[in-house]
């Protein structure tokens, strides 16, 4: 667990940090941040609570208990990482925690476009590149310099093309990635939309 | 691309403007809401000094945390408390209505919402849970998001989101005696895989689809997310319109009628064009248990654990850990797998028809002696209803304990859980690693028959042997 938690802010176009691999497919969200946990009102504590159940099991043998991981910011994991509940307190656990990016073999639906809403960069990789990272992980400090740009990732040993929504890279290169003042812009389409919609005059009886 | 399907429909009638990142602008019709994932939201508006831009088009309840034994206030859970306070405090200011204990339509959202007919065709429904899939029963197109978004849709009435892909799943013939929704959307599951489905939409269609009642539709649109699809629909019939008449919001008097042909319109026309189409025999599927740490790790009753050899080679890396987690050897059979609690009730299968089936197989039978077993309605509405049929008193002359409404065990939020290691046969969504309150729990997910034949026999058991 890190000391100081700033969120991120604006413009997302170099992410460089040490990578810290976590080996599974289907790792769903009541795994990343378990339910009793999400007794709170804020996300503020999350980041300590992160893979609570498996950390414990692991007793210090998990990747997020490793001391040489202490520092990592990327993390790499397989495929359908976030599966199952919708809930936010997933990726604002990881991201408490340290995590700043994460390049998977897959996500589920609803944990990427969290993770969207939230700053953390999701992007994608054949499995065998997955695996080759994470190999290199097991015995070697990894560091990659992440240039959303060109989708480009550099390190010393290993250089990948990684793939991302469109959508999502615009909006982390025009820091627009924030959507509720991108939403909010068109006020008056939403205000059009509303009375245009067929379902809105003939629910008299809705609350 | 898909075209002409209710989806597409849909989706083009809520599109508001495309965003430039390529992303669309979607209206969301109606937006639920519930205590745990919406204080941040508000917090959140708050913190940007915004307000709730149309507060009729959200409505709230309460149902992850509240207490099934004892539910007066203050709950004995102070953060429990914290969370049922901020929500009343958040509806109050924002002039939001809430249904909360006591109002007669409290329960899980999405139980409550289809039951009030807010829940209807071709609206955009948006929920912070994922579960929000199971609205698509009426022909809605709804899906669970994340509190980001569920600040968006308080402060917009919309969010930006990537149009999904469709696939149709047509199911042939019809379910066999004995088999239920559950058992066909398990069966899905497996047979598709746990990711398939995202960046899909799944449209449930077919003979077998046709046949289900309503609340057979939710179960299967409920567990559309299990499959990794966020959204699963099924195109709106006479079913889904007599199901709706006179519920305390649906339209009324001519308002009806116009609804009504308006919703007749909406269904995917004869030529739509999907992504892709899947194909599954309903009359193959046997009752269906899962075995592992995912939905997609299901098989039939009387069938064997699979072994690493019948597994792709994707599925290997899970099943290796779902034998160690849940204790089971490849090949072991699940019947007769012991049990130690059983547990009914969820947006799954919590609902009334879901109560009745479970009676019957339980009427004049005794609840093992190994076995804690309890029901939780889903809707203080489908609790009275139970009431009013006697079907209380048949849980509890068997042993099963009678609870109030709320998630429960279903995510184990409030004080319900499984201790240690115990196996639980559940009518539940999800049998994650520690998904029911206890990081060593194991979760065997089935239909409410199914449970019910469990908690009889203290043993995993085929419900086709109790009903003739």
């Amino acid at each position: 667990m890190k000391s100081e938690f700033t969120p991120p802010i604006g413009k997302i176009s170099n992410i460089n940090g040490q990578c810290i691999s976590l080996i599974g497919n289907d790792i769903d969200t009541d795994r990343i941040i378990p339910a009793r946990f999400l007794k709170c009102v804020n996300f503020d504590s999350l980041g300590e609570s992160v893979f609570e159940d498996d950390r414990k099991t692991l007793k210090g043998k998990h990747p997020f208990d490793l001391e040489e991981n202490k520092n990592a910011s990327i993390l790499v994991v397989n495929s359908n990482f976030g599966c199952g509940s919708s809930r936010e307190h997933a990726p604002q656990a990881l991201m408490r925690w340290g995590i700043k990016a994460i390049i998977g073999e897959s996500f589920a639906d609803i944990f990427y476009s969290n993770c969207i809403a939230i700053g953390i960069p999701c992007f994608t990789l054949p499995k065998k590149s997955i695996e080759e990272i994470q190999n290199y992980c097991d015995n070697q400090f990894l560091f990659l310099e992440i240039d959303m740009k060109n989708s480009l990732a550099k390190s010393k040993d290993l250089n990948f093309y990684l793939e991302i929504k469109e959508s999502s890279r615009k909006m982390f290169l025009s820091g627009e990635w924030d959507a509720t003042s991108t939403l909010l812009e068109n006020k008056n389409l939403i205000e059009n939309k509303f009375n245009q919609l067929p379902y809105i005059k003939f629910n008299t009886n809705f609350l | 691309m898909s075209k002409g399907t209710l989806f597409d429909k849909v989706w083009d009638l809520h599109k508001v403007s495309s965003l430039p990142g390529g992303s669309d602008q979607i209206f969301i019709g109606l937006h639920l809401i519930h205590e745990v994932t919406s204080p941040q939201a508000f917090g959140a508006l708050k913190d940007k000094n915004l307000t709730v831009k149309f507060p009729s088009r959200t409505v709230a309840t309460v149902d992850h945390i509240v207490p099934t034994d004892n539910q007066s206030r203050p709950f004995k859970d102070n953060l429990a408390e914290q969370m049922i306070e901020t929500l009343e405090n958040n509806c109050l200011q924002h002039k939001i209505k809430f249904f909360n204990i006591g109002s007669g339509s409290q329960g899980i959202v999405h139980v409550v919402a289809p039951e009030l007919g807010l829940t209807q065709p071709g609206m955009t429904i948006a929920c912070g849970d994922s579960h929000t899939s199971t609205h698509g029963a009426f022909g809605s197109i709804a899906f669970g998001i994340g509190t980001s978004q569920v600040r968006d849709v308080l402060a917009t009435q919309t969010i930006a989101m990537n149009k999904l892909n469709v696939r149709q799943i047509w199911c042939e013939n019809q379910l066999s005696n004995g088999v239920y929704a559950k058992d066909l959307v398990l069966h899905i599951i497996n047979k598709l895989g746990v990711k398939a489905g995202v960046g899909f939409a799944y449209e449930f269609a077919g003979p077998a689809i046709n046949l289900l009642s309503m609340e057979e539709r939710m179960t299967i649109c409920n567990m559309s997310i299990e499959g990794g699809a966020r959204c699963g629909y099924i195109n709106p019939d006479e079913k889904t319109f007599s199901y709706m008449k006179n519920k305390l919001c649906a339209p009324k008097n001519e308002h009806w009628e116009k609804a009504l042909t308006w919703w007749k319109s909406l269904k995917s026309d004869e030529d739509s064009i999907y992504d892709d189409v899947i194909k599954i025999d309903a009359s193959k599927i046997e009752p269906t248990v899962t075995w592992g740490i995912t939905p997609g790790q299901s098989i039939g009753i009387n069938q064997q654990i699979p072994l690493l050899d019948e597994l792709s080679p994707n599925d290997k890396l899970v099943a290796e850990e779902a034998y160690a987690y849940m204790s089971f050897k490849p090949g072991q059979s699940i019947k007769d797998t012991p049990v130690e609690v059983c547990f009914i009730g969820s947006c799954t299968n919590g609902r009334i028809s879901d109560l009745r089936v479970a009676a019957k197989v339980l009427k004049d039978k005794k609840v093992s002696k190994n076995v804690k077993a309890f029901v939780v309605p889903g809707s203080e509405k489908v609790a009275n209803e139970a009431k009013q049929e006697g079907l209380d008193q048949i849980f509890k002359d068997s042993g099963f304990q009678w609870r109030e409404p709320g998630c429960s065990m279903c995510l184990a939020m409030n004080s319900d859980k499984l201790i240690g290691n115990q196996i639980s046969a559940s009518s539940s969504n999800r049998n994650f690693k520690g998904r029911q309150g206890s990081p060593n729990g194991r979760t065997l997910l089935m239909s409410p028959a199914m449970v019910a034949a469990a908690a009889i026999n203290g043993k995993v058991s085929d419900v086709r042997e109790f009903i003739n």
